[in-house]
């Protein structure tokens, strides 16, 4: 659902509405930039700019523009790369044999989140390998469909439909 | 509009991912007004991505708000300085307008002055060009005259002065005859430019009995500024004479026109 309400408020400056949309997104948020910078300390360190940013710039956010979801996802993916660029990411050794989502999710074993993440965890797991990469790509990664096709090597009018199959499965999984 | 088949077209899911360009986030945008149930789909795909990117999330992040929230105090206060960030924004604009103002002028400057320097350029490539003509034309001359020199001094040529005859009693003229590479040199300097339509010919001669044999026309008289010919002479010459002929030059000496005769000293 679109927090309609808690956003003007946020807009508006409120910290409970603030605090309600940390408690909403931070996770989600989290999950993205771990899985771009596969590196906890950093993850923890741009989650905080993260908050920060849609603290200051929630004014500038319209539904026009698309989903706050989204608009927070943006966010978070350019915090992270920009972060690749950093000293301090260059100086993490990072785990070369992490690829994607699942590889991170594959070393988790202590889950925060209030719904049944070991069973999601399971079923992400027996996903096909292109529905992995492609959520990995276009989801997490921020790619586009041009980006996407050409990294995975298929044809560019697939990666829609691919992935609307992918999402499918995920979604009645979910029970969503 | 088919709302299923653009539903399952997949574009709602690019949506919430954020990988749509403006142009289509728009079009999905006034879909969404007018489709509820394009909404309820949009609603279920970022349900389903929430929870998959929240499965990710590390155990710290909800310990993490309280730092978040005491840097929120510091970016608030920061909002209170603004008016004095915006004065010197402005000061900044204004130093920057001023300094491309001066950069405009300068470029200006530079611009004028490459143009002069440019044709300045120009105008000294045509001048060196005409004094490397110059150049030319003067070793030319001089190579001319050292050869004429060394005629000159050569002790094997015989010289010959043509004096002036009744035509007209000023003229004057001489041959530098070298018998052993058979050429004679005629120095004309004394004789009046010919007419338009005429030219000097000049005669080897034989005297017992009278035989002329034409060496050759003169042409370009008035062109050469040595007024210096060299003929080639295979005779037995034992005189020389120049008369003035009609263009072409004539088969006998027309001898009424005889400028300058010269007899060789045997």
């Amino acid at each position: 659902m679109q927090p309609t309400a808690l956003i003007i408020a946020l807009q508006n400056k409120d910290q409970n509405a603030f605090k309600s949309i940390y408690d909403m997104y931070s996770e989600n948020v989290y999950g993205i930039i771990n899985t771009i910078l596969k590196d906890d300390t950093l993850s923890e360190e741009v989650l905080q700019d993260v908050f920060i940013k849609i603290w200051n710039k929630a004014p500038l956010y319209s539904e026009k523009k698309g989903r706050f979801f989204t608009w927070i996802l943006n966010i978070a993916r350019n915090a992270a790369i920009d972060k690749t660029r950093s000293k301090s990411y260059k100086n993490t050794t990072q785990n070369l044999t992490v690829d994607s989502f699942v590889d991170i999710l594959e070393d988790k074993t202590n889950f925060v989140s209030k719904i049944d993440s070991i069973g999601i965890k399971k079923y992400i797991q027996s996903l096909e390998p292109i529905c992995k990469k492609v959520i990995d790509l276009l989801f997490f990664k921020g790619f586009t469909q041009k980006e996407t096709a050409e990294e995975l090597d298929i044809p560019l009018g697939t990666v829609k439909t691919r992935n609307r199959i992918c999402i499918d499965k995920l979604k009645k999984t979910l029970e969503v | 509009m088919d709302i299923k088949a653009y539903i399952s077209s997949g574009i709602l899911e690019l949506y919430v991912y954020g990988s749509l360009s403006e142009k289509e986030n728009e079009e999905v945008y006034k879909i969404l007004q007018e489709y509820p149930e394009a909404v309820e789909e949009v609603e279920r795909i970022e349900k389903t991505l929430q929870q998959l990117s929240s499965v990710m999330a590390s155990p710290n992040v909800n310990s993490l708000y309280h730092k978040i929230e005491s840097q929120l105090e510091e970016s608030t206060d920061k909002n209170t300085v603004i008016p004095i960030n915006r004065s010197s924004k402005n000061w900044a604009a204004y130093i920057g307008w001023a300094a491309s103002v001066a950069l405009l002028i300068g470029l200006f400057i530079q611009f004028n002055k490459n143009q002069k320097l440019q044709q300045q350029v120009v105008t000294n490539q045509i001048e060196q060009n005409l004094l490397e003509g110059k150049i030319n034309v003067a070793e030319e001359d001089l190579s001319k005259v050292k050869s004429l020199l060394n005629v000159l001094r050569n002790k094997d040529i015989i010289q010959i002065p043509l004096k002036a005859q009744q035509v007209d009693p000023s003229a004057y003229a001489a041959v530098y005859w070298d018998k052993e590479k058979q050429v004679t040199y005629i120095d004309v300097a004394g004789l009046p430019t010919p007419p338009p339509g005429k030219v000097y010919q000049v005669w080897s001669l034989k005297l017992d009995p009278l035989t002329p044999t034409s060496l050759g026309v003169l042409n370009n008289f008035s062109e050469d500024d040595q007024k210096i010919f060299s003929l080639k002479n295979t005779n037995a010459s034992e005189a020389f004479g120049i008369t003035l002929e009609p263009e072409g030059g004539s088969e006998s000496p027309t001898l009424e026109q005889l400028y300058t005769l010269g007899i060789i000293d045997s």
